[in-house]
């Protein structure tokens, strides 16, 4: 994350280089793995003595949308059964949720 | 770093590959430090590498200015911008996995990532299956662990090729990890290579390793509930083997409770009960990663 964030900064269409991120907006998805308090854990030390030192990590919860193929609709699980609420089946099909996407970066 | 558990900040010029079985000559050349981890060090330290002489320049004006710093500050401030990127964390895992998929495409390899907690029974798997297939398959296993060449000397017992990567302090094996194994091993003939992931149901899950089949294990003295606390792992799963059956009457485990589990969790996995001990269930394990070899080579 910190590779895409810095090469970004570096690299930009701006005459000169980014010296300070000051921001990093992620999205993470419910099912992506990703715990969101160990990712601020790991990001603070993984920043010291970088540009990106004291940047603040914004975290995007994304929450899981399957498909009902039965019913031909999306919906949003309740837990970690993906039950459709309108037939009661039991939906394979996950279409949102497994996002891990850093979006952007504020920089100067 | 491992962006489920942050496990690999101390990060490391750890993860080792070691060579086993047959080409023991190999291993005095495999533990190059430097060699293995090239840009790992850029990640580390890329600003102080980078912009050494920025800080010589900065420094000086300053203290010749001292007022000028204020100024320079509220510039920094007003000049901020967002810089859009949309662009997936693990994209570079990602890409490293499409090229080894696209190496076991060539090799016509068929190729397992093989997940479990820590004693789960992984190895004592492995090592049955690659020995009733010997026969019959050209078969090769990549091995994580953090630490030890244990495994891949039970694993050496089989009959195939075993490369042991030690990880270190991370948690999980990366496509990059297995395309630098993959250097060194012998694989003409091979047909099946599995790959044994460290022992963990949380953070392997994330990281694709451009495998065919994704076996999450889980054994009978789990508990009836392990895809229920680990769902994230068990909704990756093409199939799920239900590990030590042969314990399963002692710890009382209540099996109907199990499936019911896994196929609330993982729907779309498909379900084997083996014992490695007693060989129950082997067959149709067996049968299955037969089938599989035959559909890829």
């Amino acid at each position: 994350m910190l590779d895409i964030a810095f090469s970004q900064a570096r690299s930009s269409e701006t005459p000169q280089e980014h010296t300070k991120i000051h921001q990093l907006n992620l999205r993470v998805g419910e099912i992506s793995g990703v715990v969101p308090e160990a990712l601020q854990f790991a990001f603070v030390s993984c920043t010291q003595g970088t540009i990106a030192a004291d940047a603040k990590l914004e975290i995007e919860w994304v929450k899981a949308v399957c498909y009902c193929p039965e019913c031909q609709a999306e919906f949003t699980p309740l837990d970690w059964v993906y039950v459709c609420p309108r037939c009661d089946r039991i939906s394979r099909e996950i279409r949102q949720g497994r996002e891990l996407q850093l979006i952007s970066i504020e920089v100067s | 770093m491992c962006q489920d558990c942050g496990c690999s900040v101390i990060p490391s010029g750890m993860v080792k590959i070691h060579s086993h079985g047959n080409h023991e000559h190999d291993r005095d050349r495999i533990h190059p430090h430097d060699r293995e981890h090239p840009h790992e060090h850029d990640h580390i330290h890329p600003h102080d590498r980078e912009h050494p002489h920025e800080h010589d320049h900065i420094h000086p004006h300053d203290r010749e200015h001292p007022h000028d710093r204020d100024r320079e500050h509220i510039t920094l401030e007003s000049d901020r911008r967002t810089i859009s990127i949309a662009q997936s964390i693990l994209s570079q895992n990602d890409r490293w996995a499409e090229r080894n998929r696209g190496y076991f495409l060539a090799k016509g390899l068929s190729v397992l990532n093989v997940l479990s907690s820590p004693g789960a029974g992984k190895t004592a798997l492995l090592e049955r299956t690659m020995t009733e297939l010997r026969d019959r398959l050209k078969s090769a296993i990549i091995v994580g662990d953090l630490a030890t060449d244990n495994d891949a000397k039970r694993l050496e017992r089989s009959g195939a090729e075993v490369i042991q990567i030690t990880t270190g302090t991370v948690c999980h094996l990366e496509a990059e990890m297995i395309s630098r194994a993959l250097q060194q091993m012998h694989l003409d003939g091979v047909k099946l290579l599995a790959i044994e992931n460290v022992g963990n149901l949380v953070c392997p899950a994330a990281y694709d390793l451009g495998e065919h089949l994704r076996v999450v294990l889980f054994s009978v003295t789990e508990g009836e509930d392990k895809p229920l606390k680990y769902p994230v792992m068990f909704k990756t799963a093409d199939i799920v083997l239900i590990s030590k059956i042969d314990l399963a009457e002692a710890v009382e485990f209540n099996r109907e409770l199990a499936l019911q589990n896994i196929r609330q969790i993982a729907p779309q996995a498909k379900i084997l009960e083996v014992s490695a001990k007693t060989g129950e269930g082997m067959e149709s394990w067996c049968e299955l990663l037969l089938t599989k070899v035959t559909v890829n080579s």
